[in-house]
């Protein structure tokens, strides 16, 4: 890796920011200029920036995620019922709760490493989303989904006689492009506190960890701390993205800790570029995108994209075209989500770094000590007159000084 | 007589049935340069492997200044301050030449777990400019931004010496270091331990098949063979132990 000055990386955060600003006017001529989805994808951004920190620098893969992103779901509804309408005390329980269950998943899940942890994450998971629909219904409500009621307590708002009818900050309704903005400030905070993590020594460890597990033990090196504070910290992440959907929409459901929610993070990361900053956040938007946009068209609104073809030829291609639209849309995915694996292994991020030219490509500029070297020097020292190999030995006083061991 | 740094007391080992090591006692001496040598499938390997806790033996104890070795696991050894160099290099092959030795340097003899999350930490920072340095004092300072992945066999294993330094061990384990490099680099290399031995002093022990490195470097030899001690020594006893050029060479050539 090329060395990134601190002056690289506040240049990023910068953009970064101003393309969240400027994310209505950006977004607009694809059709996905609409606040709704832009919170979406602000939301789910921050989702998957928390993934990464595990599977993009110590390649542990969990397929759990969805369950803190559930369990902060549910600590923010229960806090805009029992304590306030605002948002940050719902924030605070939502990581706080998010964060303990990932102490607890993560204590026994990264006892083991590869596909065994994997299981592991899926099968807790799995056990708290069925819990959510069994023997926890009096606090999620089961398949009805919890919701913020008018007859709620909320004993914050009461003692302090404030009142709101939806989620808010400071005052601020989180709706429409408010709501928007104040999940793209705290996304824009994400992408920052990932940055720093990269950059820091914990990133470091964290990325050593991914490459050789066994060297970080003879480095004197206990891995398991380190692994289990990332694995809470993506799961903190999880339950603050978590935490702004209840408050962009107050109801909490089981479905959001479906094992299709774990796999579908997983997808975005590795689509956007698993280890990149900002890989994780445009995999959201691509996957986010074609979850709303494609999946709206339906046959009337190809017959008019393609009014230009002649009849006979229309009605085919309409019908071959709407295989990859409406319903269809997770096709359109799953084809891209292919190409990208097998050309891009890097995801989008690795595209973008090979157009630019930027990828660091180590160079080895010896031969070293591969097979190619030493048979090329046994033959060199084979043809070498004797008379050569004696002022060679000037050089080198041990040079001819072998020892044998037999006398 | 300098004192014992690291006891191996009575040790075997068995591989379902194979006795890798049987009753096996060694004392190495604080600031020694100590080899282990032995025709393949002697043991050395094993014994190496049982002293950073990567084997248990199956009877005996290692201890290293003082303290029980066995059942320890690897990082708690390299905390009490073992060092090892693999003949298979281990390094982070995904992180960059002056990253792995950044990492060495991060690690603290206490163990402790610390959480610094966000300071920044790059190659211009303190510990950045002393990994620099200390790759460029043992010829590698040209390589310090490629991926360790890509580099020689050579100069991976060069790297792993680099990194055990940068944890000022008290004692380093060389596991042949020069196989499978031409006669040069060999050279280099024992230039480079020699070097190495003067400046810190340290405890060096080393597993190696080539005389002429052993011979080069040892302060004292132990010979196994068949899992056992069969002669132990300054060089010059060794050189001429009839033992020794048996389990080498075969009796019929003697």
């Amino acid at each position: 890796m090329k060395h990134i000055s601190k002056t690289a990386d506040f240049i990023l955060l910068g953009c970064f920011a101003l393309a969240v600003a400027l994310g209505p006017f950006i977004f607009a001529p694809i059709g996905a200029g609409y606040p709704d989805l832009l919170q979406k994808f602000a939301i789910y951004g921050i989702f998957a920036i928390g993934f990464n920190i595990l599977f993009g620098l110590t390649g542990y893969l969990s397929f759990g995620h969805a369950a803190f992103l559930g369990v902060g779901s549910y600590a923010a509804v229960w806090s805009f019922k029992l304590v306030s309408m605002e948002l940050l005390p719902a924030i605070g329980l939502s990581v706080l709760l998010a964060g303990l269950l990932a102490l607890a998943i993560g204590f026994v899940s990264l006892r083991r490493s590869g596909i065994y942890f994997s299981i592991l994450t899926l099968a807790f998971a799995q056990m708290c989303y069925n819990m959510a629909y069994s023997v926890l219904t009096p606090i999620t409500n089961g398949e009805t989904g919890l919701r913020v009621l008018r007859t709620d307590p909320r004993y914050l708002d009461s003692a302090l006689g404030y009142s709101a009818k939806m989620p808010t900050l400071f005052g601020l309704e989180i709706t429409g492009w408010t709501g928007y903005y104040i999940c793209g400030v705290v996304l824009i905070a994400a992408f920052g506190l990932s940055n720093a993590i990269f950059r820091s020594p914990f990133g470091m460890t964290l990325r050593a960890i991914k490459s050789n597990q066994n060297r970080m033990g003879y480095t004197g090196f206990n891995s398991r701390p380190y692994l289990l504070s990332a694995f809470v910290m993506s799961g903190m992440f999880a339950g603050l993205a978590g935490a702004l959907l209840a408050a962009t929409d107050p109801l909490a459901g089981a479905e959001r800790m479906q094992w299709t929610a774990s796999g579908e993070v997983v997808l975005m990361t590795i689509l956007g570029g698993a280890g990149t900053l900002l890989g994780p956040v445009i995999g959201t938007g691509i996957i986010k995108y074609f979850e709303n946009i494609f999946s709206a068209y339906n046959e009337t609104m190809l017959s008019a994209m393609f009014s230009f073809v002649p009849d006979g030829v229309r009605e085919p291609l309409v019908k071959f075209m709407s295989l990859f639209v409406g319903d269809g849309w997770q096709l359109t995915l799953g084809l891209i989500f292919m190409a990208v694996v097998i050309f891009l292994p890097g995801g989008v991020m690795e595209g973008v770094m090979r157009l630019f030219r930027v990828k660091h490509t180590p160079r080895v500029r010896s031969l070293g000590d591969s097979p190619q070297r030493d048979m090329l020097g046994e033959s060199i020292i084979e043809e070498m007159p004797s008379d050569y190999d004696s002022s060679g030995a000037h050089k080198h006083p041990a040079k001819n000084n072998v020892t044998p061991v037999a006398p | 007589m300098n004192p014992t740094l690291l006891h191996i007391d009575n040790v075997h080992k068995t591989f379902a049935g194979l006795h890798a090591l049987s009753d096996v006692n060694l004392d190495i001496r604080e600031g020694e340069t100590h080899a282990i040598i032995g025709p393949n499938g002697a043991g050395k390997s094993t014994l190496l492997n049982v002293c950073v806790g990567v084997i248990a033996p199956t009877k005996g104890k290692v201890l290293f200044d003082g303290q029980q070795l066995t059942g320890r696991r690897p990082f708690e050894i390299n905390q009490l301050g073992v060092a090892r160099v693999f003949q298979t290099p281990e390094i982070f092959g995904d992180l960059t030449v002056i990253e792995n030795v950044m990492m060495a340097m991060l690690s603290h003899r206490d163990g402790a777990f610390r959480l610094r999350l966000l300071s920044r930490f790059d190659e211009r920072g303190q510990v950045g400019r002393r990994a620099a340095k200390a790759l460029a004092d043992l010829g590698l300072g040209d390589h310090l931004h490629h991926l360790a992945g890509a580099l020689s066999r050579g100069d991976k294993r060069r790297l792993e010496l680099v990194m055990s330094l940068a944890q000022d061990p008290k004692m380093l384990l060389l596991d042949e270091p020069t196989a499978g490099m031409a006669r040069a680099d060999t050279n280099t290399t024992i230039d480079i331990l020699r070097d190495i031995k003067r400046k810190t002093g340290i405890t060096i022990v080393i597993i190696e098949h080539d005389m002429h490195v052993v011979f080069s470097l040892a302060d004292r030899i132990t010979v196994l063979a068949g899992g056992r001690v069969i002669a132990q020594g300054v060089p010059e006893e060794i050189k001429g132990n009839p033992k020794v050029i048996e389990a080498y060479l075969g009796e019929e050539q003697v």
